[in-house]
């Protein structure tokens, strides 16, 4: 699977290098170096709502800290 | 709020205004011969000895605009008849200045015997012997000797551009090293740096129909540029243009940073590589020097690297303040990264162009990278982000002494030591334009306020540090 948080202007401002942060231990911690290849993307044209990650094709806006592991679990656990 | 330094700057904008709005319309190539008579209205003429050659020198600037000799492959080139062919006599006494004094400093000071004196008791210097140090002209107490040097070639601080056939400026590509110093200083603007416009244009159009991505990556020099809107109402006006998103060249200098500090602390001895014309510098006049460049790459094409490496249907167009980056996307290690290199000036033509007027937009974000890539725009910053590049990586047993070079002079003189081993200093930061990035050649205006503009805007930067500018790629 490619994850690419968004680390446009807007996303960065609204604290998605927390995210990448975040994501990066959660691949590590569920052991999915081997299946699940992170990057940064610059801009996935959502910018008015919060840090947009993308997981394969499909887009999730306003990921945060607090609902981090929910996103986590429901677009990667679940589908890996 | 003034747009341009010169009007010359102003003329040649006007002529890529001009040609970015027939290629957007789709009818440049039906009808650019338009475009002299929109440019030169008649039917008085107010640059030259007659409208018809005031036309024919924007026929030229028009071939310019459009690409150039493609024969060429240098991206500044002189065109021979809008070159004024100024006189070129070098040292000279300027009789009515000259007031045939008593102590002859001048002919006490010339080691070659060249000044005599005529019946008047007035100078005059012997051209066949004259070396032209100027030292008569240095010491003279009434400032009558005067150094009539053609402004292209005072310009020019590595002595590619001279006199050639008809008396017209002619470039030695062996020894130019494309940074546009003659671009800005020919009173007539017989110098000019080749514009893709045209192919950013096509890029644009592909953008908008979602055949690409395009992104633009913009130099931090930018913060001080466009001074009479926002530098967010510019980066919307980019992305009015078609272009996907703005990204900060800085953020690839925060990465060259960090990098550049590691290599340095293995080799022990560095030149910097982010300055294409300071690189060019190093291969035609320094060629024992090469191995000692930098093995990164420049900060626009290490982040245009990674924008192609995570999006396969990205575009790139660089846009900053050099000529230099036109040679240097060219070039087959940047060349797979950034697709064309346009300056602000054409960037201020596309906007008019295009009918983009910033100062009625909405303020967009841009902010990607630290302090410390942003501060890359101005002389000495590239060796203040190297220095905290080491203490972020924690390299404690090297002791980093840098020389930052500012202007291709100052580069020389480092280079010329370290050549024979006598230069104290580890890191040569070499900038081949004035100021930094800031006195680059494609910059709209100059100014002295402009390294304020420059640290102001690195001071905003939301990261505060390298690591965490470049944190999400580790």
């Amino acid at each position: 699977m490619n994850i690419f948080v968004c680390v446009g202007s807007s996303c960065h401002l609204s604290g998605s290098a927390k995210i990448v942060e975040l994501m990066k231990n959660a691949v590590e911690r569920n052991n999915l170096n081997d299946k699940v290849k992170l990057s940064g993307a610059f801009c996935l044209g959502k910018c008015t709502e919060g840090v947009s990650v993308k997981f394969d094709d499909e887009i999730v806006c306003g990921v945060s800290e607090d609902n981090f592991d929910e996103t986590f679990q429901k677009y990667v656990l679940d589908k890996i | 709020m003034r747009k341009f330094d010169t009007k010359v700057q102003y003329l040649k904008y006007k002529i890529l205004r001009e040609v970015a709005r027939y290629a957007m319309e789709d009818r440049l190539l039906d009808c650019y011969t338009e475009i002299p008579g929109i440019i030169v209205k008649g039917p008085e003429s107010t640059m030259r000895c007659c409208i018809y050659k005031e036309r024919a020198i924007v026929s030229e600037r028009i071939k310019l605009a459009m690409g150039g000799d493609k024969s060429n492959p240098n991206v500044i080139e002189v065109i021979d008849i809008a070159c004024d062919e100024c006189p070129v006599s070098g040292y000279n006494v300027v009789h009515d200045l000259c007031r045939g004094c008593i102590a002859h400093r001048c002919e006490d000071v010339c080691a070659k015997n060249a000044i005599t004196f005529d019946e008047n008791q007035k100078a005059v210097i012997n051209k066949e012997n004259c070396v032209e140090c100027g030292r008569c002209a240095s010491v003279c107490p009434y400032g009558a000797i005067t150094n009539r040097k053609r402004p292209c070639e005072r310009a020019c601080k590595v002595n590619a551009i001279h006199m050639g056939k008809d008396k017209c400026a002619e470039i030695d590509n062996n020894k130019c090293i494309s940074c546009g110093a003659c671009v800005y200083q020919c009173p007539f603007g017989a110098v000019i740096d080749k514009s893709f416009i045209l192919d950013v244009i096509n890029l644009m159009k592909k953008s908008r129909n979602n055949e690409c991505k395009l992104y633009a990556v913009v130099a931090p020099s930018i913060s001080s540029q466009f001074s009479y809107a926002k530098l967010g109402q510019v980066i919307t006006g980019i992305k009015e243009l078609g272009f996907h998103t703005v990204v900060e060249a800085a953020l690839g200098a925060d990465m060259v940073a960090y990098a550049e500090a590691a290599e340095l602390a293995e080799k022990k001895f560095l030149t910097s590589s982010c300055c294409p014309a300071f690189v060019d510098y190093i291969h035609k006049q320094f060629p024992d020097m090469v191995e000692h460049i930098s093995h990164n790459l420049s900060p626009m094409a290490a982040i245009a690297k990674y924008i192609k490496e995570t999006d396969e249907n990205a575009k790139i167009v660089f846009i900053g303040p050099c000529t230099a980056k036109k040679m240097e996307f060219q070039k087959e290690s940047v060349k797979p990264y950034v697709d064309s290199v346009i300056t602000f000036e054409e960037l201020q033509a596309l906007f008019d162009g295009c009918g983009v007027d910033i100062t009625k937009l909405d303020e967009g974000i841009l902010d990607n990278a630290s302090y410390y890539g942003r501060i890359f725009a101005r002389s000495g910053g590239l060796a203040d982000a190297v220095s905290q590049a080491i203490s972020e990586h924690g390299i404690e047993n090297f002791n980093y002494d840098p020389i930052s070079c500012d202007g291709i002079e100052a580069c020389r003189a480092a280079l010329l030591r370290a050549s024979k081993n006598v230069l104290p200093n580890n890191f040569i930061e070499g900038m081949a334009c004035s100021g930094g990035c800031i006195g680059g050649a494609g910059c709209l205006t100059h100014g002295v306020k402009d390294k304020n503009e420059v640290d102001k805007y690195g001071r905003e930067a939301y990261e505060k540090t390298i690591l965490s500018a470049i944190g999400f790629m580790k």
